[in-house]
């Protein structure tokens, strides 16, 4: 995974709460098998309205997402952090987000980075004060600066040494193999297995 | 001090305990695995050589993109058919246990689990795939993954993980005559918001969960996710025990014996102290259904269709005034006046032999009314034989109704079953998203008999409202 310590780009207000995943893409563009080009089904229904904030011309290389609350919930697809990032986007800023969501994006890359509502409120109204204009947000002091001010975020310490450093979750654990190997030898007989099924030839 | 059956799952199961902040790693019992959540993953693992840790405690079906009609034919959709093509090879080249189309025990991932006795007590579960709580009905502590997750789990059996807080759901009373686990479940998602449940393990408990059967403990865990929670589980029990008894992967003799003398130690002690409780009276739940665009935004079949104006919650208000705009409803409306065009029967909520039972009872004798279409698809074609063995299938197809074959189908709308743009659906599935059954579809979620009864009538009814109709 690619470090991330800060990101500089147009920052998008979207005034709508419980945007859910099948919102950010909707299951008939979760038919590929690569990690790419899933956005074509960023907010499909969305971007067929030409009012919809990403068909302005300011805000249609946003790289910043400011959502409202319950962003991300329901279902579980990864490719909803997908389509934001093929799309562009780098962060996301938002007050409540779906368990799954926040995690996925942790592991994909995608930063998500909490503030409370009344913040959020904030970033709206400088996002909209001038369309198209730059945010920052810096992982490493955890906050975000917009032409107005500079407001703080919340993320996970785990979520953020990960990304600071680009660390692979994987790797990190393969080296606790030993351990995963002692647990398997004290698993009771009885725990099932899915074997006796047959394995294709 | 005590500690409830979450903490004991969650215990039992910690391979390295996380320090500082860091999250404790969890080994997993059970991965089920199917074809939309997975295939990046074998290719991560491809990419960087490594191997399935665990065929053994891995399980791959094909559900989300399959056609539920013509199974003995290729997958038209070339995208589609390369996706579960893609999970087959992945199966075959990872040495994975794999259900396909045609194969008497594929179906829905979370109807396959349970139905071949690999879903037990005292499990950890997890799935590409949010509905993974449902397992939690055998006391399991099961939950949905993303697809790097999916990787991390093929490749270590692990997964790192902090641990959420604990909450209790008591029911107590009895549920009426009529009224299901689904109608318990949308009242309980209607009172505590889609995000009520964030950051927690659920424990359903009271007499009302004690007296239910399995599959309707399965119709609400499989829930949980629709009010933000972790997890939703319910302490095993006997009932439990004999349904999981005798199925093809389940512990026979000895280990039978030990298996259920451990399930029993898993209740949540008495002295055992929840971080949140909830109590809800069963006895006063009645027929309830959705109006709007989220599980939560839900009222009794009895009601009408709420103003925005009576929330008085900022982000509740133009939620709503977005929903009644998407759903096309006058506030005011009685629910019942509201016509259905498309009725679907199944999914991983509401697509077990129970759910066809209860709404064939309903439907025998009757007609799917003119200009409503009903769709019957079972969760798995274990189940469709099973309804089939029963003469449910001739039910249904006696009333117009269509019989399928088994998957998702209807629920997300990724195969050929959609809604079209501006159709309105009754569904016993679980989410009534923009756009969740087809671009532009409209859903009220229901339960198995309200579904029924509405195919009837092609307006949201409930059963009792039968009477009226000629048979
Ligand atoms: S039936 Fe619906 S909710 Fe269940 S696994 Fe399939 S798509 Fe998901």
């Amino acid at each position: 995974m690619d470090k991330f310590t800060s990101h500089t780009g147009v920052a998008v207000p979207l005034r709508r709460s419980n945007v859910d995943t099948d919102q950010i893409i909707p299951a008939v563009y979760l038919k590929r098998i690569t990690r790419t080009g899933f956005e074509d089904g960023l907010f499909a229904a969305w971007r067929k309205d030409p009012g919809f904030v990403l068909n302005q011309p300011a805000w249609a290389n946003g790289s910043i997402l400011i959502p409202g609350p319950d962003f991300g919930t329901g279902s579980s697809r990864e490719h909803a952090v997908w389509a934001l990032q093929n799309y562009g986007f780098k962060v996301v800023i938002g007050s409540r987000f779906g368990d799954i969501f926040r995690n996925n994006s942790g592991k994909a890359g995608l930063l998500i980075a909490t503030v409370d509502q009344a913040v959020v409120e904030q970033l709206w109204a400088d996002a909209e004060a001038a369309p198209g204009a730059d945010f920052t947000v810096d992982l490493k002091t955890r906050t975000i600066t917009t032409p107005q001010r500079v407001v703080e975020f919340a993320v996970d310490e785990f979520t953020r040494h990960r990304l600071l450093e680009g660390l692979d979750d994987i790797s990190s654990t393969l080296q606790l193999a030993d351990e995963i190997s002692a647990y398997e030898a004290d698993r009771p007989s009885f725990k099932p297995t899915t074997m006796s099924v047959e394995v294709p030839a | 001090m005590g500690r409830t059956l979450s903490e004991k799952l969650w215990d039992a199961h910690v391979v390295h305990k996380g320090e500082g902040g860091e999250p404790d790693l969890l080994y997993i019992d059970l991965h089920l695995v199917h074809e939309v959540t997975s295939p990046q993953a074998f290719e991560g693992l491809r990419l960087a050589g490594r191997t399935v840790r665990r065929p053994d405690l891995t399980m791959a079906t094909e559900d989300h993109n399959i056609p539920t009609l013509h199974p003995e034919l290729p997958i038209a959709d070339p995208v589609s058919r390369a996706q579960v093509e893609t999970l087959r090879r992945n199966a075959k080249d990872f040495g994975v246990p794999i259900h396909s189309l045609g194969d008497v025990d594929q179906g829905v991932v979370h109807i396959i689990g349970p139905q071949l006795g690999v879903t037990e007590p005292g499990m950890t579960i997890v799935c590409g795939d949010s509905h993974t709580s449902t397992h939690g009905a055998f006391g399991a502590l099961a939950f949905g993954i993303g697809t790097s997750e999916v990787e991390h789990v093929l490749a270590t059996q692990t997964l790192p993980q902090a641990r959420p807080k604990t909450m209790a759901v008591t029911v107590d009373g009895t549920l009426p005559d009529g009224v299901t686990p689904k109608d318990l479940v949308l009242t309980l998602i209607s009172e505590v918001g889609t995000g009520g449940g964030q950051g927690y393990m659920v424990e359903y408990r009271g007499q009302v969960f004690e007296e239910m059967s399995m599959e309707g403990r399965m119709t609400v865990c499989n829930m949980s996710i629709e009010w933000g929670a972790k997890a939703g589980m319910v302490a095993p029990d006997q009932t439990t025990f004999d349904y999981v008894k005798g199925r093809p992967l389940a512990p026979s003799g000895a280990d039978w014996d030990a298996a259920v003398d451990y399930w029993k130690t898993l209740r949540t002690d008495e002295d055992a102290v929840f971080d949140r409780e909830i109590h809800l009276d069963g006895s006063a739940i009645t027929p309830f259904v959705t109006w709007g665009t989220n599980p939560g935004q839900g009222v009794p079949l009895d009601s009408s269709v709420p103003a925005a104006e009576s929330f008085t919650d900022e982000v509740a208000r133009s939620s709503a005034e977005r929903a009644l705009n998407y759903m096309d409803l006058k506030p005011g409306t009685p629910m019942r006046d509201i016509r259905i065009d498309t009725v679907f029967l199944g999914s991983c909520t509401n697509g077990r032999i129970e759910d066809l039972r209860l709404a064939a009872s309903v439907i025998k004798g009757h007609k799917v009314a003119e200009g409503t279409r009903m769709l019957v698809v079972p969760g798995s074609a274990r189940v469709r034989l099973q309804a089939m063995e029963e003469g449910l299938d001739k039910v249904f197809l006696g009333a117009g109704a269509e019989w399928r074959g088994a998957g998702c189908s209807m629920c997300l709308g990724m195969n050929p079953d959609q809604l079209a743009p501006g159709e309105r659906s009754a569904s016993t599935s679980n989410r009534n998203f923009e756009g969740r059954q087809g671009r532009g579809g409209r859903t009220h979620l229901v339960s198995p008999p309200v579904a029924a009864a509405t195919a009837i009538t092609g307006h949201l009814s409930a059963p009792a409202d039968l009477a009226a109709v000629e048979v």
